[in-house]
């Protein structure tokens, strides 16, 4: 009865801790006028946020396996849309999106279509049918609907790789943000990102992930959209950018045209400190061909709907029509940071291109710009570069660069913004990244704790020993991510797009033909998964090792590949085999209507 | 042909038409990208660039809850629904 309460009061409590958030902001606005320094500033946002979260984590904790796994399926739709919301949008959509929009343009935003678009394929395909299987995690579903260890013992290899490959970017992207606004160095700041991503994921589990996650996109959304609505203001762009920046793209346009793209020499571009790129590319034109823009798009949208981690948040509704609805309010939430990024990425571009402003660098001398305050700020931080290429004395546009990470970070300071907006960024950058590095560490610990031990090593295991292995487990998997993230191996975002692909290689057609195809059975659903995640697996390693690749298949795009393989294998191997048994093809019948027990509550 | 079995003819339908409009807006509009950037579009976007910014984004969260509705339509005239108590 208790529980049910704290449902009910679910809208009070998150709007009591909405207005005391804003109430937090404004107060630190009053400190930076009465002369709170920056770095202060930046400290107690970090630091007030993540106490917040911790004490969610605290309140959350619990020792029953339902509420531990699926934060007992009672999560209202509207709430687990912000969950899954915050879940799916890691620190590389937050700090590095912008920026990708920025230098790269329309073949970049591939990925704004294809992580939207996946949502259509869990909201028709899969997210209401697992719901309706009742299973704790993804592999569940496949070891139940396809039965034998082999087929779980897959499923968590697949799992695990995709997974991985991702938690150990958004444990280098909370390292990065916790190091900046703590100001200590990154290989320590990165364990205590774990620590705070730990605080809400381990005495409450998905119960306590799922209600620190709603706290998280709250705190996210916020520090996304003020900074975009005020600069749009404070430029004069418009009072809803979204609607009202036609005229800024068209200038955009107009000044690459006046502009020109300058080709730099290698021997020019040598001396540009690494990781920093310039304008290249034109910003609204279309520069990429119909089949890099579709084939990313579409290996994005698969990989959506194969990643676990979002799969399993639909497993906390309380009802399988609540699944449904829940994908379209977690897509609502999306949109509202995808459509901005765009923005930002325009009102950064125009702030430094057009001459008519105040803020813009392009045409003005070098020592001017060399001089100005945030220029020498970004240029410490190695995210900012000025060079005078052609020795004319003023900066062209192929003699500017900047980090990727700046465009978020830095354009709040560079229009002019108070300190307090970087601090309240700063900490929108923290909560992405916490809440989805919080949300792959458990979907990789669950599925071990669940699947191999319970379920395949030790089926008699009691509950209180289940939830010790998988708390365990979880500071395991999280001090295995943090070492490989502190040895800096990879870039945040590429590495975020190679998870996707893994999934998709193996995971996409073993879930999706699971509900949609009874003739598919172990077998084939063994040979999918292994063929496609092997196959994926390779041409990436061929591609990485100087092979041609073929059909316009690049390194982000290796899962189009491993998913055709595994559809191939799944299909051949299936109907060489037995069809299912009797019992089998009667629990699909079951899974495909909604009303009844769920499967695993039957048995 | 049993009830169930009509239920579920009748959800494939849907999903295929699901998975069609799904097409138009996440693949068939840019295999035309270039073309219809030239034109100007909502707002004063070009076309093109609206679409990858806020079009298609927008018509999968509208898509979502018109699947969903319709989903529920069908399951209510078979009997499948969820009763509430479940």
């Amino acid at each position: 009865m208790k529980r049910t309460n704290f449902i009910d009061n679910l809208p009070k409590v998150y709007g009591i801790y909405t207005g005391g958030f804003i109430g937090f902001i404004i107060l630190m606005a009053i400190a930076e006028q009465m002369g709170m320094t920056a770095k202060a500033i930046g400290i107690a946002f970090v630091a007030f946020t993540v106490f917040i979260y911790a004490l969610i984590g605290w309140l959350s904790r619990t020792a029953q396996a339902d509420a531990y796994y699926v934060a007992g399926r009672q999560v209202p739709t509207v709430f687990n849309g912000m969950a899954t919301a915050a879940d799916w949008m890691s620190g590389a959509s937050f700090v590095a999106m912008a920026g990708g929009i920025y230098f790269k343009g329309y073949g970049y935003m591939a990925l704004l279509v294809g992580w939207t678009g996946g949502y259509v394929l869990v909201a028709s395909l899969l997210a209401p049918y697992l719901r309706k299987f009742g299973c704790y995690t993804v592999p569940d579903f496949i070891g139940t609907r396809y039965g034998g260890n082999l087929a779980r013992f897959s499923a968590v290899v697949v799992l695990t790789v995709a997974s991985f490959t991702y938690v150990t970017a958004q444990i280098n992207a909370t390292g990065t943000i916790a190091s900046v606004a703590l100001d200590i160095p990154f290989q320590y700041a990165v364990y205590i990102g774990l620590i705070s991503i730990l605080l809400c994921s381990m005495l409450g589990g998905m119960r306590g992930v799922t209600w620190t996650q709603v706290a998280q996109y709250i705190v996210l959304i916020i520090a996304y959209l003020l900074p975009v609505f005020w600069i749009s203001n404070k430029i004069g762009a418009g009072f809803f950018p979204h609607f009202m920046l036609a005229d800024e793209v068209a200038r955009i346009g107009e000044l690459e045209a006046q502009f020109g793209f300058v080709k730099n020499s290698a021997a020019d571009l040598a001396t540009v400190p690494k990781g920093l790129a310039g304008i290249t590319k034109a910003h609204s034109a279309v520069n990429a061909t119909p089949w890099a823009f579709i084939s990313l798009a579409l290996a994005m949208m698969m990989g959506t709907a194969s990643l676990p981690h979002v799969m399993m948040r639909y497993f906390t509704t309380p009802s399988v029509k609540a699944a449904r609805k829940s994908v379209g309010w977690s897509l609502f939430f999306i949109f509202l940071l995808y459509s901005s990024a765009p923005m930002l990425a325009t009102l950064s571009k125009l702030s430094l291109l057009d001459p008519n402003l105040s803020t813009g660098i392009i045409g003005k001398s070098i020592t001017d710009v060399q001089a100005i305050d945030w220029y020498q700020n970004w240029n410490a931080a190695n995210l900012m570069f000025v060079s005078d290429f052609n020795g004319n004395g003023t900066v062209e546009l192929n003699e500017f660069f900047m980090g990727g990470k700046a465009v978020v970070l830095a354009t709040p300071e560079i229009a002019g913004l108070p300190y307090v907006i970087s601090g309240l960024v700063a900490a929108g950058g923290m909560a992405a990244a916490m809440s989805t590095a919080d949300g792959l560490i458990l979907a990789i610990a669950n599925a071990i704790s669940h699947d191999v031990y319970y379920k395949i090593i030790d089926p008699k295991a009691e509950t209180a020993k289940r939830l010790v292995v998988a708390r365990v487990l979880l500071v395991v998997i999280g001090f295995a991510g943090a070492t490989i993230a502190a040895m800096e191996i990879q870039g945040i975002l590429g590495s975020v797009i190679w998870a996707f692909d893994f999934a998709m290689s193996g995971l996409f057609f073993p879930l999706v033909l699971g509900v949609w195809w009874k003739r598919a059975n172990r077998q084939g659903a063994i040979a999918g998964m292994l063929g496609g995640l092997a196959a994926g697996t390779w041409y990436l390693v061929w591609v990485r090792t100087g092979g041609s690749g073929f059909l316009g298949i690049t390194q982000l795009t290796f899962g189009i590949f491993g998913s055709a393989v595994s559809l191939v294998a799944m299909v051949v191997v299936s109907l060489m085999t037995q069809e299912p048994d009797k019992a089998t093809q009667k629990m699909v019948d079951e899974v495909r209507v909604p009303s009844g027990k769920t499967i695993l509550g039957k048995q | 042909m049993s009830n169930q079995e009509k239920h579920w003819e009748k959800s494939r339908g849907l999903l295929m038409i699901t998975l069609a409009i799904w097409f138009v807006f996440s693949i068939g509009i840019f295999l035309f990208g270039a073309e219809m950037n030239e034109v100007t579009g909502p707002f004063g976007y070009p076309w093109t660039y609206w679409f990858t910014c806020q079009g298609s984004l927008g018509a999968f969260v509208i898509l979502i809850f018109w699947f969903a509705n319709r989903q529920e339509k069908i399951d209510e005239e078979f009997g499948f629904s969820e009763r509430e108590d479940e």
